[in-house]
């Protein structure tokens, strides 16, 4: 139940998120997400957005040149998850204003606060996309 | 252009940033980075203490750092120092650093605990939250232990702040699936569950992940969560669009909420409760109701979040199993959904299905959607929906669909992709055997699967057919003459060259008065592809050849010629060479009577379960019988010679012709039956296990009468050659059944052993009231298990350890001879 990781790739291959929810050495997520990248990377708009991978399954989708990936178990529900990709990135295009993969280069440490208020221990924190933007304006006036 | 937002510029940051991506080679961002790491290290050491906003720039450049793949050994101690600022924005990259580069020095730990504690009992939910995302994040141990009784007080205090609850419950989660043991239950649990009432929905859908886990090791603890569930779930369902406001997403009121309490539903039984269970049930109706309704949307999210429930419903009403017009209902569902212009919701529509296939009360339903499912076999152009496909032909096969679903995935498997090919040979021939009404349908099947593909078709399914042709005289000739003429195609497989070396030994005789077929034409045959083939091979093609000597005594001499060649008596590989050796002396010395009754027809096998069931089993795990289990389904069952039902009831008596001293004959491999534990001294004294009798007689069944439902299958043929093994071996399996396997490890020294059974569960449910027990001969002292401390897992990986070991002097050991 509930995410193994989170991944934001570009078609590169180059790494703009990334979130664990389990146990991994350094070497061994280097190695997951280049086996992912390779895995979404080739298929489109006829394949599902749903893989299985290992024992697990990757839910993903690609927006403009990035990949989002969630690795869930094999019994999450797939569109819940799918959704919930989307709903991210509509806070992320909210909070910084028509984002694009340049906003989370340079503000890489805001994302992960977007992160951990809508994602936290491998399950779904917040889904109203108003409380999270409404939480985000109110950290983002902190000192 | 990149957001720079007022209050925490950090320009010094955007503008190495800037660098980094305007290097032009990876020798340039090495230098780049090298040079910045040297200036943060000195600034660092340097004598006059560094500012918030600066400590909090250079930690967050080394966080870049380590982001873009470089190691960053230093700066732990800075960023822990941020923690204690009380300026948000510090403590946030102080925390950030320490989640993602989690260090393991102690003293670290130590502070970094600090720090969080006291950032707990601040009151300040915002800081509160960031160190409950902290734990969340790292969950270590240590954490654990610091903080696992604060966090439960946290959660369900009155006056803690709603955003404060939703960490809090994941923090809980993540610390409770790191060490549970850190997490007794207690009067929490109670307050957890009434979470569920909670105005907030963003409290209620943490605590609905929170209590779906606590409740799978704990469902009595939580069981009181069923009718919040079903009420809140009922009340979502049911609100009209502007009700849930923030929470609707693309007028779906909310859904992951929805799905999460569906999910909790899962992990208990349908609710006993008339009340509950009725509004539940209504509420499941209006899911499928709604999924009739135009939508209220074209965009795909809305579509998505509203399958997302209905699929979570589904999934709800067959783990229920109870309501036969739910069930059809969702089958019908389904089957609008196979024929979708999105692929996302043909396959998962396939997957689902799948599951439904196997219900009685949905089973009939779902074979009406055969043709569409072939259909999908054939055009769809994602392989994974494909194999969906393929897994339902399977999952919806019965007696009145058999020999088409059978036809259509030998076709798939023509062009399927090599990972999956092995599975669906083992599918089809299990499909095959179960199913057949006419055997030379069958004996034709498993030829084309290894006409086909021949690579994956394993030792069970070659060995399974030449068990049924010999239990069945009139396929015998049948498959006799299809080999015969197999065997002539230029290119077969060898996998073709056993199965019709082993029949033509066996039935040749059945069509040597055709001249086409005659002795000496397939002995030229089956030696034409002699040289081609692999040891193994050759080995039992030999044993053909001395039966053709007894059949065809006309062949004689043309055998005995081909024993006695030099690259057969003088064969670098002994087993070759020792039986041209043995079998040319044989057909010299032995008179045509003792030939005869040496090379008799091999008599029909006993039946066991089929190994090939086993088999995808291991491979796909415990799910993987469903076409099979459901007996109700096929109360005429077919079978051979005694129920090829994957569940027999009794232990297969040993028949007279078991091999008593479990020493295997030559092809075909097919175990003997396993002799009860009386009969086979042998075993016996190569047992040095006092504990669990020998595993191969009628005491594990006694040891194991409260197993469950099931009725205990036979061991596994490959039973009495784990006995064997035991003679050059202290450990290794000793026993294994469908249920149940037993490891054992013993380890000696001087007059001392010492051994450990280890008992592992194959099944898909908890075994309950486990009690293993050790029964030594004699005056040996041991400790007997009065209650295994907890149910074995299913579906585990054996060998979980049990924590007593036995030790007895040697000399006693001997005495057990």
């Amino acid at each position: 139940m509930g995410d193994g990781w989170a991944h934001v790739q570009n078609r590169a291959g180059k790494t703009r998120l990334a979130k664990w929810y389990m146990q991994f050495d350094d070497d061994e997520k280097q190695k997951l997400i280049e086996e992912v990248h390779a895995v979404v990377t080739v298929r489109d708009a006829k394949h599902t957005n749903f893989v299985e991978f290992r024992n697990f399954k990757i839910i993903y989708r690609r927006y403009a040149g990035l990949y989002f990936c969630i690795c869930v178990d094999v019994n999450d529900n797939n569109l819940a998850y799918l959704e919930a990709i989307h709903n991210f990135v509509e806070v992320l295009n909210e909070y910084f204003h028509n984002v694009c993969e340049l906003d989370l280069v340079f503000n890489f440490y805001k994302v992960y606060t977007v992160v951990d208020e809508m994602f936290l221990a491998g399950e779904i924190r917040e889904t109203s996309q108003t409380k999270v933007l409404k939480q985000l304006l109110m950290l983002q006036s902190l000192e | 252009m990149p957001a720079v937002s007022k209050g925490d510029g950090m320009r010094g940051l955007a503008v190495f940033i800037s660098d980094i991506r305007n290097c032009k080679s990876k020798e340039a961002e090495i230098k780049r980075i090298n040079k910045e790491l040297a200036n943060i290290r000195s600034k660092f050491k340097g004598d006059k203490a560094l500012d918030g906003y600066s400590k909090k720039k250079y930690v967050c450049k080394l966080l870049f750092i380590f982001l873009l793949g470089h190691d960053i050994d230093f700066g732990h101690m800075e960023a822990v120092n941020l923690l204690s600022s009380n300026k948000y924005t510090e403590k946030q990259i102080g925390y950030l650093f320490i989640s993602v580069l989690v260090n393991s020095n102690s003293e670290l730990i130590r502070l970094i605990n600090n720090a969080i504690k006291n950032d707990l009992a601040s009151r300040n939910p915002t800081f509160m939250c960031l160190a409950l995302h902290c734990i969340a994040n790292v969950g270590s141990r240590e954490m654990g232990e610091a903080f696992a009784a604060d966090i439960p007080r946290i959660l369900v205090a009155g006056d803690s702040m709603d955003s404060v609850k939703q960490s809090a419950a994941l923090c809980l989660l993540r610390l409770y699936k790191a060490s549970p043991d850190l997490v007794p239950m207690g009067e929490w649990t109670a307050r957890v569950v009434h979470l569920l009432n909670d105005q907030h929905m963003g409290v209620v859908t943490a605590a609905v992940s929170l209590i779906t886990c606590l409740c799978k090791k704990n469902p009595d603890d939580f069981k009181t969560c069923v009718s919040l569930a079903v009420s809140r779930l009922s009340r979502i369902v049911s609100s009209a669009s502007t009700d849930l406001q923030d929470y609707t997403y693309y007028f779906v009121p909310a859904p992951w909420l929805s799905v999460k309490l569906l999910r909790l539903l899962q992990c208990y039984p349908p609710p006993e409760d008339a009340a509950v269970k009725g509004r539940l049930v209504e509420c499941l109706e209006t899911v499928l109701n709604k999924a009739q309704e135009p939508p209220k949307s074209k965009k795909v999210q809305h579509s998505n979040a509203k399958n997302a429930i209905l699929f979570e419903t589904i999934s709800l009403i067959i783990h229920y199993d109870s309501e036969p017009n739910l069930l059809v209902r969702a089958c019908n569902q389904l089957g609008q959904f196979l024929q979708h212009r999105e692929t996302n919701l043909r396959y998962l529509a396939l997957e689902s299905m799948c599951t439904l296939a196997s219900s009685e009360f949905s089973h009939e339903a779902v074979k009406t959607h055969i043709d569409t499912v072939i259909n999908a076999l054939k055009t769809e152009r994602d392989v994974s929906v494909r194999q969906r496909a393929a897994d339902l032909l399977y999952a919806m096969c019965d007696r009145s669909n058999a020999k088409q679903i059978v036809s259509e995935m030998l076709r798939y498997l023509e062009t399927a992709d090599y990972a999956i090919r092995e599975e669906i040979v083992l599918k089809v021939a299990i499909l095959a055997e179960k199913y057949a009404v006419d055997y030379s349908w069958y004996v034709d099947t498993i030829l084309n699967l290894i006409r086909i593909a021949g690579d994956y078709v394993s030792e069970e399914v070659w060995y399974r057919v030449l068990q049924i042709v010999t239990n069945r005289d009139d396929v015998q000739g049948y498959a006799a003459k299809t080999v015969f003429e197999a065997l002539q195609a230029p290119a077969c497989h060898e996998n073709m060259v056993k199965v019709g070396g082993y029949i033509l030994g066996e039935f040749g005789n059945l069509i040597a008065g055709d001249p086409r077929s005659s002795p000496p034409v397939q002995f030229s045959l089956l030696h034409s592809k002699f040289h081609l083939c692999s040891v193994a091979t050759r080995a039992l093609l030999l044993s053909t050849y001395i039966k053709f000597i007894n059949l065809f005594p006309e062949t004689k001499a043309t055998i005995q010629g081909v024993l006695r060649a030099g690259s057969q008596l003088r064969n670098a590989d002994v087993e070759l060479q020792q039986r041209a050796v043995e079998y040319l002396t044989l057909s010299s010395v032995a008179s045509t009577d003792v030939l005869a009754t040496v090379l008799e027809e091999m008599p029909p096998f006993p039946e066991r379960e089929s190994s090939i069931l086993a088999k995808l089993k291991r491979k796909k795990g415990p799910g993987a019988g469903s076409a099979l289990d459901d007996s109700r389904r096929d109360p005429s069952s077919h079978d051979i010679n005694g129920g090829v039902e994957p569940t027999p009831s009794t232990v297969s008596t040993p028949s007279p012709s078991a091999d008593l001293l479990g020493l295997r004959a030559a092809p075909p491999p097919a175990a003997p039956p396993a002799p009860s534990g009386a009969g086979n001294l042998l075993v016996d004294v190569f047992s040095d296990s006092p504990a669990a009798q020998p595993g191969l007689g009628p005491s594990p069944e006694e040891a194991f009468l409260s197993a469950g439902p099931e009725d205990i299958g036979p061991p596994i043929p490959e039973a009495d050659e784990l006995l064997n093994k035991f003679v050059c071996r202290n450990n290794g399996v000793l026993f294994e059944n469908q249920l149940l396997q037993i490891g054992v490890k013993s380890e000696f020294r001087q007059n001392l052993g010492r051994m450990y059974l280890f008992y592992g569960n194959k099944t898909s449910v908890q075994f309950q009231n486990f009690s293993p027990t050790v029964v030594h001969p004699g005056d040996l002292q041991t400790h007997i298990l009065s209650a295994w401390p907890s149910p074995a897992p299913p579906g585990s990986t054996p060998m979980i350890p049990v924590p007593r070991p036995v030790t007895w002097p040697l000399r006693a050991l001997h005495s057990l001879r």
